[in-house]
């Protein structure tokens, strides 16, 4: 599946909640489900501080392809990290560079990622991003 | 529940009055909870800034013409209100601000001029950022000393602690009267008095007090006392520094610009008297006159059974909160009002909060602009429920019935 299939695949999952605590259900289960970073690897240089929730990044570049994986201590954070793993592992560092990630407002969760919302999310993708420019150019 | 509670007044009618209220989000009744970082305005207040802008608009203090004369009397006659309200014994002693903020730094860059290496200040455990920068900035630039009062482990200042802090070094006394955190209500009355014994001055970070509770400044008998006018039931962008004429008289001014001269020469500069002194350039003109209004709504209203409501409501929210499980108080004094501070074991406030939010209920989550605080109880933040005279006991249970919810979904 191309980057562009998997946010349609996503937005498609999400055009069954008509309300929002049923979404924020399934984001939930999504946060509870992704695999965890080990407290030993919460390193200050993994780390993502925000102002609410804090942010764990690990970035490899596997046979050419960026893999990536992220933690939260809010749960909501983490479901919305699970979606944009989803989304981001398994491409092309160049891909992930210029990739406009529109599912993201298309759900409704833009806010999440907005600069006020200081919860770590905005600073992950742009630390994911930059990192996939530095695999690029290797 | 809710409908055995005896309503000390009429809420609803005072409900009508605040158009915000009754909207929606998310489909659902809003439920405005967030009062301690900003105060919804009564309709009074729109309006009076509305017609200000559509028949007023004038700059004040200059004009000889009718709607700079016009808007001056306004501009001036809230300054009289607020005078009153606050018990000030005179006019000049009412200085408009931008905020709690502009005030705090005002008196910290002021009356800091008048102070010198090894001299020492003292505020609080407790304190907002905002009552915390501006007096480390102070003892960067003079060579001061901060000392910070600490409390306990229910939100409560050590008065012991204080009195120990307390020296002839002593200069000023920097404390808030209700903690936007905890919902602590000091006793800044007594601080107040222990403070003048060894000649320190004091002012009193009022941004969350002078909304639930009478204050009088003679009573108090602080030097200096600050509050924000959004948090008041006024606009954004305009606040009060009350200070005691005999000690801003001796402060020399904060900001040059017009206004606050009396005479400029390239050689020498003359100042004007108080309270233009400390207010230099074209102020919040609407918001002055806004916040006016806001002050007086407030009159028309029994500050003493506003008092009793709100506690009522913040008992009552404690007391369902505290049925569920996991639920942890933060802030916990004995003599508390208006905000429930709290986080659930295991649960993270951000997560509370964005459920919250997505079921109408605003709250605010995190730290709340105290992080010493939160590293004093060793959490990460809280979700705070911040209560007006406008909410209602139904509106405690929606937000009990909304946290349940939550927690059930995050577990
Ligand atoms: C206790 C306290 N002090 C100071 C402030 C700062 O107020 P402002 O941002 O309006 O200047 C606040 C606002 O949150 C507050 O709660």
């Amino acid at each position: 599946m191309t980057l562009e299939e998997k946010q349609q695949e996503i937005v498609e999952e999400f055009a069954v909640f008509d309300d929002w605590m049923d979404k924020y259900e399934y984001i939930i289960e999504l946060g509870k489900d992704l695999p965890l970073i080990s407290d030993d690897k919460k390193t200050d240089d993994r780390l993502i501080e925000g102002c609410q929730s804090r942010v764990w990044l690990e970035t490899d570049v596997v046979d050419g392809k960026m893999q990536f994986t992220a933690d939260s201590d809010a749960i909501i954070t983490k479901g919305i990290i699970g979606l944009l793993i989803q989304v981001m592992n398994n491409e092309d560092p160049k891909t992930i560079a210029t990739a406009d990630l529109h599912f993201i407002r298309e759900i409704g969760l833009q806010e999440h990622l907005s600069p006020t919302r200081a919860n770590g999310l905005l600073s992950m993708v742009q630390k994911m991003k930059l990192s996939a420019l530095k695999a690029a150019a290797v | 529940m809710a409908e055995e509670k005896t309503i000390a007044f009429d809420v609803e009618s005072i409900r009508e009055q605040f158009p915000t209220l009754s909207q929606q989000v998310y489909g659902k009744d809003l439920v405005y909870l967030d009062n301690g970082a900003t105060s919804q305005k009564p309709k009074v207040v729109i309006d009076a800034i509305g017609h200000y802008y559509t028949l007023e608009n004038s700059n004040i203090h200059r004009g000889v013409h009718f709607l700079s004369q016009q808007a001056t009397e306004h501009y001036e006659h809230a300054r009289k209100v607020i005078q009153q309200y606050i018990n000030a014994p005179l006019e000049e002693e009412v200085l408009f601000t931008s905020g709690t903020t502009a005030g705090i730094n005002l008196v910290a860059f002021s009356y800091g001029e008048l102070l010198s290496e090894g001299d020492e200040i003292i505020i609080s455990a407790m304190e907002h950022h905002s009552n915390i920068v501006p007096w480390q900035i102070l003892c960067e630039r003079k060579g001061c000393i901060l000392k910070v009062i600490p409390m306990n482990e229910h939100g409560e200042l050590m008065m012991d602690a204080y009195s120990n802090l307390l020296s002839h070094r002593t200069k000023l006394v920097a404390v808030t009267h209700i903690s936007n955190t905890l919902g602590t209500i000091n006793p800044v009355k007594e601080i107040t008095r222990m403070a003048h014994e060894q000649g320190a001055v004091v002012l009193i970070d009022g941004a969350q007090s002078i909304q639930h509770m009478t204050v009088d400044v003679q009573e108090l008998d602080c030097d200096f006392y600050a509050f924000s006018g959004h948090k008041v039931f006024g606009p954004t962008g305009v606040g009060i520094l009350y200070g005691k004429k005999a000690i801003l008289d001796k402060m020399p001014p904060y900001q040059g610009g017009g206004d606050m001269i009396e005479k400029v020469t390239f050689e020498k500069t003359t100042y004007n008297g108080l309270p233009h002194k400390f207010e230099a350039g074209t102020p919040n003109i609407s918001g002055g006159i806004g916040l006016g209004v806001a002050f007086e709504f407030l009159s028309g209203l029994d500050m003493d059974e506003v008092e009793h409501y709100e506690k009522e409501l913040a008992t009552y929210a404690e007391k369902e909160l505290l049925k569920l499980d996991g639920m942890r108080l933060i802030g916990t004094a004995k003599e508390k009002t208006s905000v429930v501070s709290f986080i659930v074991e295991g649960l993270h406030p951000f997560d509370i909060g964005t459920l919250l939010d997505k079921q109408g209920i605003a709250v605010r989550t995190g730290h709340h602009c105290t992080q010493p605080v939160m590293d004093f109880f060793k959490i990460p933040g809280t979700v705070r429920a911040s209560f007006a005279f406008y909410n209602t006991m139904a509106e405690v249970d929606i937000l009990v019935k909304g946290v349940e919810r939550s927690i059930n979904m995050l577990r």
